[in-house]
């Protein structure tokens, strides 16, 4: 099994050294393929490696002894378990899609090479984040994956700054710098905890770790626990560092899907799953999780129901969904957590490549005002879309039903009430505007045909490619109890108590009722063409819903402004009047030096035999001086 | 006897070589280093030296001389020496600070009394026997290699010396002494 | 009696005054002079100590001074004439080329 863990590893950095060979050259459909192939060949070995340890169980491997530094030894080890390769399937499946779907979507692109290059690359790092077996090796991935959102998110990185009023993300370059610096914030927390474990534990190994933990220090535990949260909080971009993500989207459309919504995102989730043991030490911390995972889920709903960008509506509803992971996972749910970000990786990233067609039909144009009435052109596009958003909703039978169904119940069986009050109408708004945007994107009136697009359908092989997405989103939620006996090999189990089974019928029906009448709602708003009323979008609750609550400005004008005027002060005074003139004196100095005592290299013998001689009478003098002393 | 021969030949040395170093005239400044040669090879004598004094009498006095003799003979010894002397004083606290230094540390009582001989004089040899007798069995290495030096020195001083034997200066006019000067 | 003493106080004398010449000679021929002032000095030192302690060691670096001078001589005569040749003087203070 050994050797197929490292074809799962290492294809994608196979590929992405192979592509980085063309990075300079014009697109080489080549790198295209081979990337697709390897990437496929990562799935099969995944899928292979998920039977193995379904029927076996767990393999660890250890690669090679890595740091060895006096008592510290970490090895690169890599361990499969049920967690891990529910990860790595879901990971390679979608990056395979993503992969094969880019050779059409990037097409026409100057930087394809390099596109390929810095995706495969992606899914290396995110591999090495799901398989290590230590929190280093997690830490290396994480980190990995950070650097390639941000080489990714700034691939277009020559267009311009423009104002946050023409469009909110700046620009590509600036996206992808708020999303690393706001990361790098984040790992300061995650590394803090990283140490804080190997101080108290000797070891970083997920094995050594988790067995310390009940003979642990209570307090050290709640500390650990925070920080790795504060890491989990910057990749899944939970509030309050939730506003890179939104603007991230300025990335290409392949891009959000495979990392900003399916993958790298769910690594905080990955975390605090691979952590339960942990979480469960520290209910406290785990609650402030779910109350956490909550607000963001309605918060970051909310702003979806006003935005008129395409990508940004999926991107609010991504971190939605991630709210709702981190709700489940908080309440000791940890399975259901799993389950819900796989449904959602296989329906995000549908929802997003079909966003990423519609983009490509319409020139790159991201307002739905401006769209309308694309189902003719789209046929198959609208399918898909359609498809994703009922899973994205929770409609019965597709995956997202029975994911967030268990999530909602799990918050009920809990006797948060509150938490599933607000996760429950959250599931109304979710269905609203995932509708909002189908209705207004693919119905009523063609308001794009004044504006000049002709939008034509993507080629055919790009909608077989997403086809396996579209299968998984419908028929994932079916295999839960298969699911649930794999999963719980590993994970705690989670059982719902006998008062939650008496209602689980009710549930259903109330959590349905609320993403249908979402839908409905949508359907009689928007169906039959965009409606705009000045009214409601000069009220205040609208222009704070689209202004993001003001939250940017706010970043920018509490921390950037602030911040950039601060290292100008010191840049002028500290660098400027004290570095630098510290080192320009020395500098003077020694000059002024050189060129003073130049005047004594006369050229003169006869000077310089004087010099010796007045050496010579020093060290004499010095010779009787020492024998005096004795 | 010894102290008179002592005071003496010190006295005559210091006056010689106080020549040496002040004449105008190189004739005169060569003549008294010569003649101061010969006198120090007296103390070594008086030292029980032997065979060093007459190595400094064959040496020194013998070929070091010598080829001062001759190189002089591309000067003007009629002529004095012109010399620009801006700093007299300076020349003289060096010296003479260095000469009272070194006095002080010889006259104070500090040299060693555990000093022990590594190659005492064979008993019953005459100087030159034992010089022998040590030079050409612990000093036999220094000594060829001291040979092979000289060997250099002599095929370098001819080489150096050798060169542009073609041109004359004393041959030639001021003009013309002046236009090699410019070439250079 | 004459003791070591008084050798070795010759001795700094003279070399006293050979420097004295060193720093003094602008001649490129009396300053060779006055190095040889100093050898010698260093070489009435040298005998005396050995005189005076009974070891031949000092009489041996004598000689290879001795050695070392001769070889000076004709090395530096040799590079003297061919400075004269190509200057026509051997006064140092018209040799500035080094000049900082």
């Amino acid at each position: 099994m050994e050797k197929y863990v490292y074809i799962a590893l290492f294809a994608p950095l196979v590929g992405s050294l192979f592509a980085a060979l063309f990075s300079q050259r014009p697109k080489a459909l080549i790198t295209g393929v081979v990337t697709s192939t390897l990437l496929f060949v990562s799935f099969v070995a995944s899928v292979i490696l998920l039977n193995h340890v379904s029927q076996v169980g767990a393999v660890h491997v250890t690669m090679m002894d890595w740091i060895q530094a006096g008592d510290m030894s970490i090895p690169f080890g890599f361990n499969i378990d049920q967690v891990t390769a529910v990860m790595m399937t879901v990971v390679t499946l979608v990056s395979t899609v993503v992969h094969v779907y880019s050779n059409g979507y990037m097409d026409h692109d100057k930087g394809f090479n390099r596109f390929f290059s810095y995706l495969s690359a992606f899914v290396f790092s995110m591999m090495v984040l799901v398989m290590s077996d230590n929190f280093l090796g997690l830490f290396i991935g994480w980190e990995g994956v950070g650097v390639c959102s941000w080489l990714l998110i700034g691939f277009w990185y020559h267009k311009a700054d423009v104002t946050r009023d023409v469009n909110p993300s700046i620009s590509p370059s600036w996206a992808a710098n708020e999303a690393f610096i706001m990361n790098r914030v984040a790992d300061l927390g995650m590394l803090v905890g990283i140490f804080l474990i190997y101080w108290n534990i000797g070891s970083l190994q997920y094995a050594d770790v988790f067995a310390a933990v009940p003979s642990m220090d209570h307090g050290m535990l709640v500390t650990i626990g925070i920080f790795l949260f504060i890491g989990a909080m910057g990749k899944s971009a939970q509030f309050p560092l939730h506003t890179w993500l939104a603007d991230a989207m300025e990335g290409p459309t392949p891009v959000s899907a495979l990392i900003h919504a399916a993958t790298m995102v769910t690594a905080g989730v990955y975390l605090v799953i691979r952590a339960n043991p942990l979480y469960s030490a520290i209910p406290e911390v785990s609650y402030f999780i779910a109350v956490l995972g909550t607000f963001v889920a309605i918060f970051a709903a909310s702003m979806a129901l006003v935005n008129r960008d395409l990508k940004r509506i999926i991107a609010y509803s991504t971190l939605s969904q991630l709210g709702y992971m981190f709700a489940a996972a908080g309440l000791g749910a940890y399975w259901v957590a799993l389950f819900h970000l796989a449904a959602h990786a296989f329906f995000k990233a549908l929802l997003f490549l079909g966003a990423g067609n519609v983009m490509h039909a319409m020139d790159d144009e991201l307002d739905i005002f401006k769209m309308g009435g694309l189902k003719k052109a789209m046929r198959w596009t609208y399918l898909y879309m359609g498809l994703a958003s009922l899973a994205l909703a929770g409609i019965w039978p597709l995956a997202g039903f029975f994911s967030k169904d268990t999530i909602l119940e799990v918050a009920f069986n809990e006797h948060t009430y509150g938490i599933w009050l607000i996760l429950w109408f959250t599931a109304g708004l979710t269905a609203f505007y995932s509708f909002r945007q189908v209705f207004l994107t693919f119905t009523g009136d063609e308001r794009y045909k004044p504006l000049g697009f002709h939008p034509h359908e993507v080629p055919k092989y790009v909608l077989w490619a997403m086809s396996p997405l579209a299968l998984l989103a419908v028929i994932f939620g079916w295999y839960k109890d298969e699911f649930v006996a794999f999963i719980t090999h590993f994970l705690p189990t989670y059982e719902m108590s006998e008062h939650t089974e008496h209602f689980v019928v009710i549930l259903t029906v109330v959590t349905t009722a609320i993403a249908l009448s979402g839908i409905v709602f949508a359907w009689f708003r928007y169906s039959k063409g965009l409606k705009r009323s000045a009214k409601v979008e000069q009220s205040l609750p609208y222009r704070i819903l689209s202004n993001q609550y003001y939250i940017p400005i706010l970043y920018e004008n509490v921390f950037s402004k602030p911040y950039a005027a601060l290292s100008h002060a010191f840049w002028e005074e500290i660098d400027q009047q004290v570095v630098d003139a510290t080192v320009d004196g020395i500098a003077t100095a020694i000059k002024d030096g050189g060129d003073s005592s130049r005047k004594i290299q006369t050229g003169n013998l006869s000077d310089y035999l004087k010099l010796m001689s007045g050496g010579a009478l020093v060290l004499v003098a010095l010779v009787l001086f020492a024998a005096m002393q004795n | 006897m010894i102290p008179f021969a002592f005071y003496l030949f010190a006295i005559l040395i210091t006056g010689l070589f106080l020549v040496t170093v002040m004449s105008k005239n190189v004739l005169y400044a060569m003549t008294s280093l010569a003649a101061g040669m010969v006198l120090i090879s007296g103390l070594f004598f008086i030292l029980g030296a032997d065979f060093l004094g007459v190595v400094q009498l064959i040496v020194y006095v013998g070929a070091v001389m010598a080829v001062y003799a001759f190189a002089m003979m591309f000067f003007d010894v009629t002529r004095d020496v012109e010399e620009r002397h801006d700093k007299p004083w300076l020349v003289f606290l060096l010296g003479g600070g260095i000469a009272v230094t070194l006095v002080v540390i010889f006259a104070a009582p500090i040299m060693g009394e555990t000093v022990h001989a590594l190659y005492p004089p064979v008993a019953g040899a005459t100087n030159p026997q034992a010089v022998g007798l040590v030079l050409f069995t612990k000093y036999l290495l220094p000594f060829e290699v001291a040979s092979v030096m000289l060997l250099v020195a002599m095929i370098a001083g001819i080489i150096l010396a050798g060169k542009k034997m073609e041109i004359s200066l004393s041959a030639m006019d001021e003009d013309m002494i002046a236009d090699t000067k410019e070439h250079a | 009696m004459i003791t070591m003493n008084h050798y070795l106080i010759l001795s700094g004398i003279l070399f006293a005054i050979g420097l004295v010449g060193v720093v003094r000679r602008k001649n490129l021929l009396m300053l060779f002079f006055a190095t040889e002032i100093m050898l010698n000095a260093a070489n009435i030192a040298f005998a005396a100590v050995s005189s005076y302690y009974h070891d031949l060691t000092g009489q041996m670096f004598a000689f290879f001074i001795i050695a070392v001078a001769a070889s000076e001589v004709a090395v530096g005569l040799g590079l003297l004439i061919l400075l004269y040749k190509k200057y026509g003087t051997i006064n140092i203070d018209d040799f500035t080329i080094m000049k900082g």
